[in-house]
């Protein structure tokens, strides 16, 4: 292996026949499930193929924490790896600490702000300079269900709360969980995310989740949110604390339950059961208008060498290209970051994912997730958090809940 | 020569003298010093006053971390020996299957304490375990569900504490009744005196030191607990189950704030400290005195 990615890289020396060094590369991810891992092999692949050596640092556990304590090791001992999955405010937490690399030569060479939409190719930029690199954008704010189950009670895909909670009324009556949910705080954050866009609005939610504005945070609006979330509470089994996410989407598969809100990676569970989107699973975004997105991207850490930055280059250029882009979110169930990619091979709630994006892009209304940590930072977000599963899992009533909110967001500062 | 046969004890002993002193007393230091910065991702040395020990104190969170840690550990130390007590003193009857009962009493201390958390939230579970099997049986009404009731879930962590730990006690407490002078007890006996007043009035009395190694043991394994919260409840319904432990941890690493964990760390080590100077206190004085 070691000698072909050597044949292969003196041939491409010889080829480009420039006086450069090889490009290198060690990049620090947490991709290491089963279609993540098949995923990455591919952008190895490919690098690869142009000339490059890979050293791969996967570093799994606590969905990312781990990696990220190996990070700060890293960076600490100023020896940081050449790229990182990283994304949203945390791209621009490691900027502060002046550890990111300016990659904005080849961003301008690639034209990468003629084909990202603008709010997400924001979350690339550290004061102007293109930081890092996106690879794929998941939906946060999906209403997935069986469509059996729908079928046989007679409803339709909820395109408002009200309507949602008749849907839910109607299931609980005939003996089926209206709302599979898994009781962890992200999920239940996830949960808060989509009934707050579609009651605050696309402003109310920028207001609230990205600028933290106290007048809207403790506006009645939010506790209409919080009201809509004790009612969520009630369409919820009683066993639900500490469920995993695809157990609960197995609920739907299965037509214990009805539907399910999860970000984009419930598809992935759907169709590894051989589940087809329309036949047998239905998918649709929350009521509201809006897109919650959470971009995973790959921040580009300052390294020292012609060959690390040769390499850190050949990466960004890759990772934003057509053809990574294409394979690695058929394999992982989100869809790319740039717009013009071909979806010819992609499923229909892709399709879909990608019309609304574009969509959204235009009307202002496309967003990042607070509870996937795009739109805070994670102190932020975390007070949030607390306050929602703390709310979600007592009964507190929503007045108490709304002045937690404040005081707790007020706290994290 | 003579040189290192006078100071070959203390050079031996210098290097783990000086990695104490650094890796132990060096980052307390280190910490309380990060608890007094406004440290967020990595650590910063500017020093901001008690700014992180206000924040802690007015969370919400902190909080039921802090109340949950006297709950748990009021409730695990005291229910863990009395039960190890009570198990000794039967075990100390001459019974004849005495060796087997203790090793199956003992057992549950070889688990890891993930082990036990999983092992319980299964059994726990409403849908799986306990309750569903009892209503399996007919009893269509049982209701078991403490693990997902946000008010109650505290005290299945004390449970599995309890089952964890209660055989150690037992084998403490099996071994200090031992240590007990015969001579006395059979004196006791032929001037014709109740067993429950033997126990009471002379055999537990000499057992004092025995009581107070178990609450130290069983007070440090309750203020360091984290693993058992994890696979159990992970913190949850909510974060009703958390602990300062799992605080600190959420703070540091999932959190970014760097301050907010190192206070919490520091307030976790004064609650240590409470316990344990008094304990060396009275030790030191009776070897002294």
């Amino acid at each position: 292996m070691n000698k072909i990615s050597t044949t292969v890289s003196a041939v491409a020396l010889m080829i480009s026949g420039a006086a450069f060094a090889e490009p290198q590369a060690e990049v620090l991810h947490w991709w290491t499930s089963g279609g993540e891992a098949k995923s990455v092999a591919v952008l190895q692949q490919e690098f690869a193929d142009n000339g490059g050596t890979w050293t791969d640092m996967p570093v799994a556990g606590g969905g990312g924490d781990a990696a990220m304590q190996a990070l700060r090791a890293r960076v600490l001992a100023g020896n940081a790896p050449t790229a990182v999955q990283l994304k949203g405010p945390a791209i621009q937490e490691w900027y502060e600490e002046g550890v990111l690399a300016d990659i904005s030569a080849v961003a301008e060479a690639q034209g990468w702000a003629d084909v990202l939409p603008e709010s997400i190719a924001g979350h690339m930029k550290c004061e102007g300079s293109w930081c890092a690199a996106p690879v794929n954008v998941h939906r946060v704010d999906w209403i997935w269900a069986n469509a059996d189950v729908l079928e046989s009670n007679g409803i339709a895909m909820p395109t408002s709360w009200d309507e949602f909670n008749a849907a839910a009324k109607k299931l609980q009556a005939a003996g089926i969980i209206p709302l599979a949910h898994g009781g962890q705080a992200w999920q239940d954050a996830t949960v808060f995310e989509a009934v707050a866009l579609g009651i605050l609005g696309a402003d109310g939610y920028r207001k609230a989740f990205v600028d933290l504005d106290q007048e809207t945070l403790t506006s009645p609006a939010m506790v209409a949110v919080f009201d809509q979330m004790r009612m969520m509470r009630g369409f919820v089994d009683p066993n639900f604390p500490g469920r995993d996410w695809n157990l609960a989407t197995a609920m739907v598969m299965n037509g214990e339950a009805a539907f399910q809100i999860m970000g984009d990676w419930a598809k992935g569970e759907f169709l590894a059961a051989g589940k087809a989107p329309g036949d047998d699973f239905l998918c649709a975004s929350t009521p509201g208008e809006g897109f919650l997105y959470n971009v995973d991207s790959f921040a580009m850490f300052s390294v020292d060498g012609d060959d690390k930055q040769a390499g850190q280059a050949l990466l960004a250029e890759l990772i934003v290209g057509k053809n990574f882009q294409k394979v690695f979110n058929l394999n992982k169930g989100s869809i790319p970051a740039r717009t013009d990619v071909s979806l010819d091979e992609f499923d229909s709630c892709a399709t879909l994912s990608s019309d609304e994006m574009a969509a959204s892009n235009e009307g202002g209304s496309l967003l990042p997730s607070y509870a996937h940590g795009m739109a805070l930072r994670g102190a932020q977000s975390g007070a949030i958090t607390d306050v929602v599963t703390q709310h979600f899992n007592s009964d507190m009533s929503s007045e108490d809940a709304v002045a937690a909110l404040w005081a707790s967001v007020a706290n994290s500062l | 020569m003579k040189f290192l046969e006078d100071h070959l004890p203390k050079i031996m002993l210098a290097p783990s003298f000086v990695a104490v002193l650094v890796f132990v007393y060096g980052f307390i230091a280190w910490t309380a010093w990060v608890s007094l910065t406004k440290s967020r991702l990595l650590p910063k040395y500017e020093i901001e006053g008690f700014l992180q020990y206000d924040r802690l104190f007015a969370s919400l969170r902190w909080d039921t971390a802090f109340s949950n840690l006297f709950l748990f550990g009021a409730l695990f130390i005291g229910i863990s020996m009395v039960l190890g007590l009570v198990l000794a003193i039967f075990l100390d009857q001459n019974i004849r299957t005495e060796g087997a009962i203790r090793t199956i009493y003992l057992y549950p201390m070889a688990l890891s304490m993930i082990v036990t958390g999983t092992a319980w939230k299964w059994i726990l579970n409403p849908g799986l375990g306990l309750e569903a099997m009892v209503r399996g049986w007919g009893f269509e009404n049982f209701t078991f569900d403490w693990l997902v009731n946000p008010d109650m879930a505290i005290y299945t962590v004390v449970i599995a504490a309890i089952w964890q730990s209660s055989g150690f006690v037992m084998a403490l407490f099996l071994a200090g009744l031992r240590s007990v002078d015969g001579e006395i007890i059979k004196a006791a006996q032929i001037d014709g005196i109740p067993s429950w007043r033997i126990y009471s009035a002379i055999i537990i009395p000499a057992m004092a030191p025995i009581f107070l190694s178990a609450f130290i043991v069983l007070a440090h394994l309750a203020i360091k607990s984290f693993d058992l919260v994890i696979a159990l409840t992970g913190g949850g319904p909510g974060f009703a189950t958390d602990l300062p432990a799992t605080y600190m941890f959420a703070m540091a690493f999932s959190r970014g704030d760097i301050g907010q964990a190192a206070s919490s760390a520091m307030v976790m080590m004064m609650v240590v400290f409470a316990i344990v100077v008094p304990y060396l206190y009275s030790e030191l004085r009776a070897k002294n005195g």
